[in-house]
C-alpha cells in the first residue's frame, strides 16, 4: 500500500512529508523501544511508536525507514518535525493506540 | 592502502544530537557508492556506539577510517569504563537508568547489536579511565 492509504486507514494527521505520500510500503513495525527496533527490524519501512524524541527520527533514518506514525494522539515538538523534513521521512499522528493501529495496517495487507 | 579519515566529537550533554556522527558517515558512504546493506550495517553499529557514549560516558570521540573495502571505527570515551565486558555483551543486560529507558534506549541491546552488525569488534576498557570500542565492517 502507499503511505496515503496508511493516512486514510489510521485517520491520521500528516505532520510532514506530504510530497512522499505516494511511496509504496510493504512492511511495518511497532515499538516504543528504539534499541529493539535497531536489534530486530529488517527492511521495515514504517515505524509505529508512542515515543516522541528526536532519536525516533534518527533510528528511522539509520534503518532507512520512510514513515513514522505517532500513536495515541501524540505529536512531537517542532525540532523533531524539522529533523524528519530534513531526512525526507513522513511523520503521521493518529489517535489510535499502538495495538489497534498495527492491527488495522496488518489486516489491510501490511506485513511484519 | 589509501584511506579517508574523519573525526567527530560526540557531545555527551546533548541527547538530541546523538547520532550526528553516524549520520554523517552514512551519508559519506552512500555518496561513495558503498552497497546499501553495508551502509546500514555501519550506520546501526556506529549509532548504537554513539548512543552508548552519550548515555553512559558523557560523550567522547569517534574516529573513522574509510578504506576501499572496509571501514574502521574507533569510539573513544573517558567514561566510567566497563567492569565486566562479558556481562555487558549479554543481550538484555543494561546499567541504563529508568530515565534512559523512557527515551527508548537501555534495553541491553547496544553492544550485542554492534557485534551483530560488524565483522570485528574489540572493547578495551579500564574502570575509572574510559572505554575504546573498535568496529570493523567489510563492504
Amino acid at each position: 500500500m502507499t503511505i496515503r492509504e496508511v493516512v486514510k486507514l489510521l485517520d491520521a494527521e500528516i505532520l510532514c512529508g506530504e510530497e512522499h505520500l505516494d511511496t509504496e510500503i510493504h512492511t511495518a513495525c511497532g515499538s516504543d523501544m528504539m534499541s529493539d527496533v535497531l536489534a530486530y527490524v529488517k527492511d521495515q519501512s514504517v515505524l509505529l511508536t508512542g515515543l516522541l524524541n528526536p532519536q525516533v527520527v534518527r533510528t528511522a533514518e539509520m534503518m532507512d525507514m520512510l514513515c513514522i506514525v505517532f500513536v495515541r494522539g501524540k505529536r512531537p515538538e517542532q525540532p523533531v518535525i524539522d529533523l524528519a523534513k530534513e531526512k525526507g521521512i513522513v511523520l503521521l499522528s493518529t489517535d489510535k493506540r499502538l495495538f489497534v493501529a498495527c492491527g488495522i495496517l496488518y489486516t489491510n495487507g501490511l506485513g511484519g | 592502502m589509501e584511506c579517508i579519515k574523519f573525526e567527530y566529537d560526540v557531545d555527551g550533554e546533548n541527547f538530541s544530537s546523538a547520532g550526528n556522527a553516524s549520520e554523517s558517515v552514512k551519508r559519506t558512504l552512500k555518496q561513495m557508492g558503498v552497497s546499501p546493506v553495508s551502509v546500514r550495517r555501519v550506520a546501526i553499529a556506529m549509532y548504537e556506539g554513539e548512543i552508548n557514549m552519550v548515555i553512559h560516558a558523557h560523550g567522547g570521540k569517534a574516529e573513522v577510517e574509510i578504506y576501499p573495502d572496509r571501514i574502521d571505527i574507533y569510539l573513544k570515551d573517558r567514561g566510567p569504563g566497563i567492569a565486566d565486558i562479558d556481562l555487558a555483551m549479554k543481550a538484555g543486560y543494561s546499567t541504563a537508568t529508568e530515565n534512559i529507558r523512557s527515551l527508548g534506549f537501555g534495553a541491553g541491546m547496544g553492544l550485542p547489536n554492534m557485534k551483530k552488525y560488524s565483522d570485528e569488534m574489540k572493547i578495551d576498557s579500564t574502570v575509572g579511565v574510559g572505554t575504546t570500542v573498535f568496529l570493523r565492517i567489510n563492504f
